[in-house]
């Protein structure tokens, strides 16, 4: 095997134990997961019961809650990316391993990447229980649904979320106490300014300008046409997409490598727990 | 050791005309803050204040100190967890903060801190530190088994989750995940401070052990004067981030006229061992 083939291989064995790693976590912490699904679907049902409250007619009512409901599920499946990335170090820190995976012999962009696959695999199965749970609950009729559309767009936007989550978790690396919560913050201005749970038109020009940059502005477009309006994917929202991906990601990895020598000049990559 | 990590680079990167550990002149501060000299004043302190040393390959050095010497700055430095600001350090020929890939290929260290996801069991966290070094499923599913032994770590034991393992048996694992990637260099930096004297006694066989059957050269960092002496070729003193001596036992006390290694440190440094730090020493030792 050549040294490229070697190193190849390599990569892609500690792409596949980052991934592994998570899954054991996940089976470890089992219980707190479903809590946690609980506290989701209950505060997602806070958000979808508007559109109940509003005096609109049947089919207009079940519009609103179904463009709600792609909206919470976008928060949270953004919300799981966003915590994984981002997290990425803040966990190693606190559980004391972050010395061990910073030493070892593996590229940043697949230690990265690794935690991004894992979060977009672990958000997609999440997402989808809480779409249609809280959908069963409230009612909701999707005649016209075509999810094909709505989970490949989700997966094409998740490219863009992962590089701009390898930005946001550069931050517990920078600063350990405060980092992991700069990240959410940067997680919430995303959303407000993509049209969450209304329309980008009803924001100040100023958001709107924004919202242009911001990749949950095209996935919750596309999904909520996909989902109300059985649309195929567009691809007035893909190339945004595309092209916000193949901007983060590069610029992602290299803020992470500026956090990185940041963090190991001021003696700051070292377990907290 | 047939099923432990070859690491892929090793054939290639471990030079045998160089020595295993170069060290000229390394040197690295931290910034404090320094309320004396106003709110927000800052000072730098030097943690290491230009070490020079070289370890030859197969050779075991301890590096002894008090907390807040330096002991551990300097294992991170070499493991490629710190930045240096001036001076350099060369695992078997390669820049340690240039050629970083090729010296994580070569190097693996044990802490005091076992440092493990403690909901994972011992098998899962030793497949998991595997992966990075390239050992796939198949190959960690014999290999895991195996180190663990070697350790002494009971194999009915290697799937509980390592919270419910003692503080000794966290150690084993450790050393078996330092192990388990074929380490050319080996970093122990108090691998047996707050052990019992049996897991300690366990610990310090291993660490003969993997001399006597393993091809790794060994930097022991260790408060424990004891362990300095019964388990390596040469000792040094680190001080305050200054090295004071390094050489075989022996000469430290033929030089300094003592009987013992704590008479030699009074000697060199004009305190008693565990005498009480200063301000300075305990900021030392939160960046250690």
């Amino acid at each position: 095997m050549t040294a490229i083939g070697a190193t190849l291989r390599q990569e892609l064995i500690g792409l596949g134990g980052i991934v592994e790693r998570n899954v054991y976590l996940t089976k470890r912490y089992f219980l707190w997961d479903l809590a946690f699904m609980v506290w989701t679907i209950a505060n997602t049902l806070t958000i979808v019961f508007i559109a109940r409250a509003v005096q609109l007619s049947p089919a207009r009512e079940n519009e609103l809650a179904t463009k709600l409901l792609v909206g919470a599920v976008i928060w949270a499946f953004l919300g799981i990316i966003f915590e994984f990335v981002t997290e990425t170090v803040a966990w190693e820190r606190w559980e004391g391993t972050i010395e061990y995976t910073f030493m070892a012999p593996l590229s940043r962009t697949v230690h990265l990447f690794g935690m991004g696959a894992y979060a977009v695999l672990y958000g997609l199965i999440r997402a989808t229980i809480l779409f249609f749970a809280v959908a069963a609950f409230i009612g909701i009729h999707l005649p016209h649904a075509n999810f094909g559309a709505a989970l490949a767009l989700l997966g094409v936007a998740s490219i863009s979320f992962i590089g701009i989550g390898m930005m946001t978790s550069v931050l517990p690396l920078v600063s350990p106490e405060k980092g992991a919560q700069l990240g959410f913050v940067a997680q919430g201005m995303m959303l407000a300014v993509s049209g969450v749970y209304y329309p980008v038109s009803v924001m100040p020009g100023w958001m709107q300008a924004i919202a242009k940059i911001s990749p949950a502005t095209y996935a919750l477009r596309g999904d909520r046409a996909s989902i109300v309006r059985g649309a195929g994917i567009a691809w007035g929202d893909v190339w945004p997409l595309l092209v916000i991906a193949v901007l983060a990601i590069p610029l992602g990895l290299a803020i992470f490598r500026v956090g990185e020598r940041y963090a190991k000049k001021h003696g700051k990559l070292k377990r907290s727990g | 050791m047939s099923s432990l990590a070859t690491p892929i680079v090793t054939a290639s990167s471990v030079r045998r005309d160089v020595p295993a550990v170069e060290v000229r002149n390394l040197r690295k501060e931290f910034r404090r803050r320094d309320r004396s000299a106003g709110r927000f004043a800052r000072r730098r302190m030097a943690a290491l204040a230009g070490l020079t040393f070289t370890i030859n390959r197969g050779e075991c050095v301890a590096i002894l100190g008090q907390n807040g010497s330096g002991k551990s700055t300097l294992v991170r430095l070499l493991s490629t967890l710190l930045i240096n600001d001036a001076g350099e350090a060369r695992i078997f020929g390669h820049d340690a903060f240039r050629d970083t890939r090729a010296i994580r290929q070569l190097v693996n260290r044990v802490s005091v801190e076992a440092s493990f996801f403690k909901k994972m069991s011992a098998s899962e966290n030793l497949s998991y530190a595997a992966r990075f070094y390239g050992m796939g499923p198949s190959k960690t599913r014999k290999a895991v088994p195996e180190i663990l032994e070697r350790v002494g770590f009971p194999a009915e034991r290697r799937h509980e989750s390592m919270e419910n393992l003692s503080r000794g048996m966290q150690q084993k694992v450790a050393l078996a995940r330092a192990l388990l990637t074929s380490p050319v260099l080996l970093l122990l930096d108090e691998p047996t401070t707050g052990l019992d004297p049996r897991s300690k006694l366990e610990v310090q066989d291993f660490i003969r052990d993997v001399r006597a059957t393993h091809d790794a050269t060994i930097l022991l960092c260790t408060h424990d004067m004891a362990e300095a002496e019964a388990l390596a070729d040469r000792v040094g003193l680190l001080d305050r981030g200054e090295l004071l001596f390094l050489e075989p036992v022996q000469d430290v006390k033929r030089r300094y006229g003592v009987e013992t290694l704590e008479e030699a440190f009074f000697a060199a440094t004009g305190r008693a061992f565990e005498e009480e730090q200063t301000d300075d020493d305990e900021f030392r030792e939160v960046f250690g």
